[in-house]
């Protein structure tokens, strides 16, 4: 058998253990016995007809070489679809619809004295960078716990995660503590108890049964609730009505300091989690499988705990509780952009941040007077589709 | 002769349960190795602690003259691959995304697979005959065709060590064959050192350079399969009945188990009150 032949070529016209040994060797410098083996599609070929073997590889070539474009395009094309949201959060509200006079703003025509001026950059802006902020963040935390407890159920508002992280802010909030760093660090030790007291109750181990899983996040999640009125009775003064209104899900308190605040902590998380998609994928081959291709799981898994805890709670001290959009969006981006984390993770950042825009787009809009908590309508949309996943999980 | 792998004292526990107990062998480059043994008998925890999976309590495992503990995880993953004997079912990754994967040892973190990754990855399909697969879900092939798909994951890793668990036991006899003579052909022309644990004596017999015989956390006998499958090692190590003659197409040793007459665990044979009449 030639070993002049280029690789593809051979791999076309000749037996498959050629182009096996031909390229390989090269590659590895350490080749096996030079001996002519039998040609693996002689002894072979009677069972499996041998495939057509295509000139040049069309089978992985459409596949995942495509990756980094395919990161770009997904990237790009959500971005837009992101930019354009928040084009339309900026513009839409209770002073009717100012598309063009909020796209003249950012081009440097508009007036910056007007009051539209003053509304889109004093309330409008910090609510929709809070919104994107918050959107990214919960489908990010959905999407980490789907992957490393193989569960597709798995989602920080039903794992009791953002319950957790709302009985430490608030506790924060009585005490009179400022928002950050105060609230948040009550609100991450509130969700890392919630987190571990749920794999506990599962089972310990990481890798979960999916009814038990969600069960003990349902039963941890009730018990929240619970906390979280028995405090709420203790509070008296004004602002109870603020605190209730933030629980179900608000954007409209959002002040643009602390929305800067949010971003300083979520931005490099989001970072760290685009570097952790590859082992993401790996596990879901299994545990012991991606162990032996490399990943450390138990620190990986550890690592995408207390990250993700970590941005859900400091979203969740701004935003309230927000329920079912870790569960929405990644769904919605697998079905549409398959399971690779690495397409998955750019993409559960800018369509979900768009995602959840939408969201207070309606929440705003829906009714005639005043607006409804953005959490409504997340749980509107989501619950459902809870429901049909663990239908079809059932199956 | 070098050794791929050896092994000095090694001893496991679970809890308090003894499961390997003072094993030590050598696997010698490019050799086709077998380890057999009744269930319970340690083989997967012993391929477990050869792939660095679980840590022996005692004793020393060395794979290519260095140290496991000196390995890191992906150093090893770089030499050593693994494929195990379950797999969750459901992977939702294509088969071209799977085998690709085997590739992550070699990248950095995010890093994107190059030309010369997917074309690893295209000739370790071709190898183990799923090219024609390359785009569909994992979950819609048959179990033989995921196993070869499995296979071709841990040579794109290019190991020069494969670790393989029981990779025969869910198929039927034309892809049991089918698998065994890839990894056969995979140490011939690759150089790749194959251990393989496996129930199927017969089958060890006809591919194993050399066979482990394990019972009880222990090493019963190691050698060619002339040597280990011999009717009194046999007899004594399953407790059941058979016969061992020579087999027809190779020459090696041949195993016929006798109905009826299994002693495992004590008298099996049903009590008399069962019986029929």
């Amino acid at each position: 058998m030639g070993r002049s032949g280029e690789a593809g070529e051979v791999m076309g016209k000749q037996g498959i253990d050629g182009e096996i040994r031909n390229g390989k060797e090269s590659e590895r410098h350490q080749g096996g016995p030079p001996g002519a083996a039998m040609p693996l599609s002689a002894s072979l070929s009677p069972r499996v007809p041998a495939s057509p073997c295509p000139p040049l590889s069309p089978s992985v070539a459409h596949h995942p070489k495509s990756v980094p474009r395919r990161i770009l395009v997904v990237s790009l094309s959500l971005g837009l679809v992101l930019l354009i949201s928040l084009w339309l959060g900026l513009s839409i509200g209770s002073t009717g619809q100012n598309l063009r006079e909020v796209f003249a703003l950012f081009t440097g025509h508009g007036d910056p004295a007007s009051t539209m001026a003053s509304i889109v950059w004093r309330i409008r802006l910090p609510r929709v960078l809070l919104a994107a902020l918050a959107g990214a963040t919960l489908s990010l935390g959905g999407l980490v716990f789907q992957a490393i407890l193989r569960n597709p159920l798995a989602e920080p508002y039903i794992l009791g995660i953002s319950g957790g992280s709302a009985i430490g802010a608030i506790i924060g909030i009585l005490l009179g503590l400022s928002r950050f760093p105060g609230e948040a660090l009550f609100a991450f030790g509130g969700s890392m108890v919630t987190i571990v007291l749920v794999l506990v109750i599962a089972s310990v181990k990481l890798s979960l049964k999916q009814d038990s899983l969600i069960l003990a996040g349902v039963m941890v999640n009730a018990f929240c609730s619970s906390v979280i009125m028995f405090l709420l009775t203790l509070t008296q003064d004004a602002r109870l009505h603020n605190i209730l209104f933030w629980l179900m899900g608000d954007l409209s308190m959002s002040d643009a300091n602390q929305v800067m605040v949010l971003a300083a902590i979520l931005l490099p998380c989001f970072v760290l989690l685009l570097l952790f998609a590859r082992p993401m994928n790996l596990i879901l081959l299994g545990e012991e499988m991606a162990a032996s291709m490399g990943v450390n799981v138990p620190l990986v898994s550890l690592v995408l705990v207390v990250v993700s805890s970590l941005m859900i709670s400091a979203t969740v001290c701004q935003s309230g509780l927000l329920g079912f959009v870790g569960l929405v969006t990644p769904h919605l981006l697998r079905l549409l952009l398959g399971p690779d984390h690495r397409v998955l993770v750019p993409a559960c950042i800018l369509g979900g941040g768009a995602y959840l825009v939408w969201c207070d787009l309606l929440a705003r809009c829906l009714p005639a007077q005043g607006e409804l908590p953005v959490g409504v309508i997340t749980a509107i949309i989501g619950a459902p589709l809870f429901i049909f996943l663990l239908q079809r999980a059932k199956r | 002769m070098t050794s791929a792998m050896m092994l000095q004292h090694l001893s496991l526990l679970y809890g308090n349960r003894p499961v390997l107990n003072d094993v030590s062998f050598s696997v010698i480059e490019g050799e086709f190795f077998v380890i057999i043994g009744p269930n319970g008998s340690g083989k997967t925890t012993l391929v477990k602690a050869m792939s660095g999976a679980v840590r022996p309590q005692r004793g020393d495992v060395q794979i290519l003259g260095r140290p496991l503990r000196g390995y890191s995880g992906k150093a090893l993953a770089q030499c050593v691959a693994m494929v195990p004997q379950v797999a969750p079912v459901d992977i939702p990754f294509t088969v071209a995304e799977v085998v690709l994967m085997g590739r992550s040892p070699h990248l950095p973190w995010m890093g994107l697979e190059q030309r010369i990754d997917l074309e690893i990855a295209e000739r370790a399909m071709h190898f183990t005959h799923v090219a024609h697969l390359a785009g569909r879900k994992l979950d819609h092939l048959s179990a033989g065709e995921r196993q070869r798909v499995l296979i071709a994951r841990a040579i794109c890793q290019q190991p020069r060590i494969l670790l393989l668990d029981e990779p025969t036991s869910a198929l039927d006899l034309a892809h049991q064959v089918q698998i065994m003579d890839l990894l056969d052909q995979l140490r011939n022309d690759e150089g790749i050192t194959v251990v393989v644990v496996s129930h199927d004596l017969n089958l060890a017999a006809l591919y194993a350079d050399r066979l482990l015989l394990m019972k009880e956390g222990g090493v019963v006998a190691l050698g060619e399969p002339g040597e280990v499958l011999t009717f009194e090692i046999l007899e004594d190590t399953y407790g059941c009945a058979l016969l061992v003659d020579k087999n027809p197409v190779k020459g090696v040793p041949r195993i016929t188990v006798v109905p009826g007459d299994a002693i495992v665990g004590g008298d099996m044979r049903l009590p008399q009150t069962f019986k029929v009449k």
